[in-house]
């Protein structure tokens, strides 16, 4: 069941567009934020708001990389190991995390709490080495830091 | 706060006009915007023919700063004055070339100044209907533009019959959700229009047909952040701010082996050797410099001995590189440069979006090549074969990504041959226990 909020949020933003289906992208990523994932009820519910068939939307979600069909852990640790981040250390980063978390490249952790991801350049290069967790940048980043990063997710 | 950490640069260098509201408090509120010549610019604008517009635009020197550098009142003055389809103008605000974090403080500490430059390109082209569309992992910024936007609306001017002006114009905020071709001008069309962001074949140019068919200018978030404070204070002024034919100043973002890493305003044509030593205090821990990238990932890079060079597009250009989108990555004398080659073929490779074949394969054998040739598995006809390659993308794809690909790849195969040799014959990487890191 989508929530009241998230059908509210669906109207608003197709009231944007001249053409419906433009708003098929938001409404998958707004979705996708309440839901976890693409699930096949949000698949159905953004095929009958934006008048295409369900087909049209998988081929849509296929393309980008931010949406998926399967969830990923609560709190999704994307580290940039592109160049600016990679000549600042990202490759350590990205291990200190997979050693701290105790995941690999696109794995979750069994009680579904973390997952981690290499990404790459997130718009934080004056920042590396940088990562996203959820939405939320974390910059400059260095093993102090890091830990202090998990350690507060872990407390939530 | 996590998203509110954008490093900003600070010198006495810098000549502040789209960052010069940044440090005021509230920087994003309307009141603060109005009490520092905010809307002061469209006031003016919309007592202006368009075309007295696009012509003071077009006079400034303007150029595009989403990396091809087109003079931007060019550009709007082919969108035709007549048409039958409603007209749109589009923000790029996709932000992804590697290297580049520019359009992200404009947003966040500034959103009101990009708002009143869609509005008067808006006005310049006679459209009605203005769309900024954001990355998606630029959540925060799309929350602080949407903010900015009601405030505007509530202050008359977004909406219906501006300032008493006549003229109608909406704005609103669209989200991607990870894809680099998106930033491609008619890819980023198609997504727009909840297709897969698959590039449209020019002609026709999106000025003419664009969004739903209709003529469609698409600028880049500084690009029209610029353009009140040209309005306000004359194409001259602006002009002068910078080198011939390149107007003004432009934010560029300084990473990778720097001491002072960060964004800073500099005038078009900064010389870059001073960008590095004065404005970047340097190569970090007092190394040498081996390599710059001067535009962003898709720039062909410049050797230590190339950087006596004024950083404006012509100036780049005549050097065989490009000034792009204002990424400028300092590399020292310890960088592999195979690594390097190796990881921004990760990238195309990642991002291509497989329609033409040049593009989707080329990649994904120079990715593959080059990191197993880093990793010691290189066969001696390698080198050349990934050059032949490169080759035989440029010029050859659908979408200028496939040159974004090449372009990098030739110079550094072709520059830094001798590194290729050097882990052929080593069978292993030479530079992997000089490097060092922070983390
Ligand atoms: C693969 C690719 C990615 C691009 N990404 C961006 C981008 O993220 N932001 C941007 O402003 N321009 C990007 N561009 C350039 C746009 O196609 C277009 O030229 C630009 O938005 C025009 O605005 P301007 O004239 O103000 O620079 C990209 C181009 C290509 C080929
Ligand atoms: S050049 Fe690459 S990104 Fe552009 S259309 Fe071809 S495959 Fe797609
Ligand atoms: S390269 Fe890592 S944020 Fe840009």
């Amino acid at each position: 069941m989508l929530s009241e909020a998230l059908h509210k949020k669906f109207d608003q933003l197709i009231a944007r567009y001249p053409l419906k289906r433009s708003a098929m992208v938001p409404l998958l990523l707004y979705a996708q934020d309440e839901v976890g994932c693409v699930s096949e009820e949000v698949i159905a519910e953004v095929a009958r708001r934006v008048d295409v068939r369900p087909i049209e939307v998988i081929e849509v979600i296929g393309y980008y990389s931010m949406l998926r069909r399967k969830p990923l852990g609560k709190y999704n640790f994307q580290v940039c190991t592109n160049i600016s981040c990679m000549l600042r250390g990202a490759d350590d980063v990205f291990e200190h995390c997979s050693n701290k978390l105790g995941i690999k490249h696109k794995q979750t952790t069994a009680d579904g709490r973390f997952s981690l991801e290499e990404v790459e350049c997130l718009g934080a290069c004056c920042g590396a080495p940088a990562m996203q967790v959820n939405y939320d940048f974390y910059e400059n980043l260095t093993p102090a830091k890091i830990d202090e990063v998990i350690n507060e997710y872990k407390k939530k | 706060m996590p998203g509110y950490n954008n490093p900003m640069g600070n010198s006495p260098l810098e000549v502040k006009v789209i960052s010069k509201r940044f440090g005021l408090p509230d920087s994003t509120s309307l009141k603060t915007y109005v009490e520092n010549e905010g809307y002061e610019a469209l006031k003016k604008a919309l007592a202006m023919t368009p075309d007295d517009v696009i012509n003071v635009v077009k006079n400034s020197g303007l150029r595009g700063r989403g990396g091809a550098g087109f003079n931007t009142g060019m550009k709007w003055s082919f969108v035709p004055k007549q048409s039958a389809k409603p007209k749109y103008v589009v923000c790029n605000a996709d932000e992804s070339e590697p290297g580049t974090c520019k359009d992200r403080p404009l947003m966040e500490y500034d959103p009101h100044q990009l708002i009143e430059g869609i509005i008067i390109a808006g006005h310049a082209i006679q459209s009605h209907q203005g769309f900024i569309y954001v990355r998606g992992e630029y959540r925060y910024l799309l929350d602080i533009v949407d903010r900015a936007l009601s405030e505007a609306y509530s202050g008359g001017y977004l909406g219906k019959n501006i300032l008493g002006s006549g003229f109608d114009f909406d704005i609103c905020t669209h989200t991607g959700a990870g894809a680099y071709e998106c930033g491609e001008e008619t890819a980023l069309l198609n997504s727009l229009e909840g297709l897969r962001g698959y590039p449209r074949i020019k002609p026709p140019f999106p000025a003419v047909v664009g969004l739903y068919g209709g003529p469609t200018v698409i600028n880049n978030v500084e690009t029209l952040s610029n353009v009140p404070h040209i309005i306000l204070k004359g194409a001259e002024w602006y002009a002068q701010l910078g080198s011939p034919k390149n107007g003004g100043t432009r934010l560029f973002c300084l990473s990778g082996h720097i001491n002072r890493p960060g964004i800073y305003e500099l005038p078009m044509g900064f010389p870059l050797r001073r960008m590095i030593e004065e404005i970047g205090g340097g190569v970090r821990g007092g190394k040498k410099l081996k390599a710059v990238i001067p535009g962003g990932s898709s720039c062909p890079v410049l050797l230590a001995n190339e950087i006596d060079v004024n950083m404006d597009y012509d100036s780049v250009a005549k050097i065989g590189s490009m000034l792009g989108s204002g990424g400028v990555v300092i590399m020292d004398e310890d960088t592999c440069m195979v690594k390097v080659m190796g990881r921004i073929m990760h990238f195309y490779a990642h991002e291509s979006c497989g329609w033409c074949i040049p593009c989707r394969e080329g990649t994904s054998w120079l990715n593959y090549m080059i990191k197993r040739f880093h990793g010691g598995g290189a066969l001696p006809d390698d080198a050349d074969t990934a050059l032949d390659v490169s080759y035989n993308i440029l010029g050859k794809t659908l979408c200028p990504l496939g040159d974004a690909a090449a372009m990098p790849a030739i110079s550094i195969l072709k520059k830094f041959r001798g590194e290729f040799d050097e882990h052929l014959k080593l069978g292993s990487c030479p530079y992997e226990k000089k490097a060092v890191s922070v983390a």
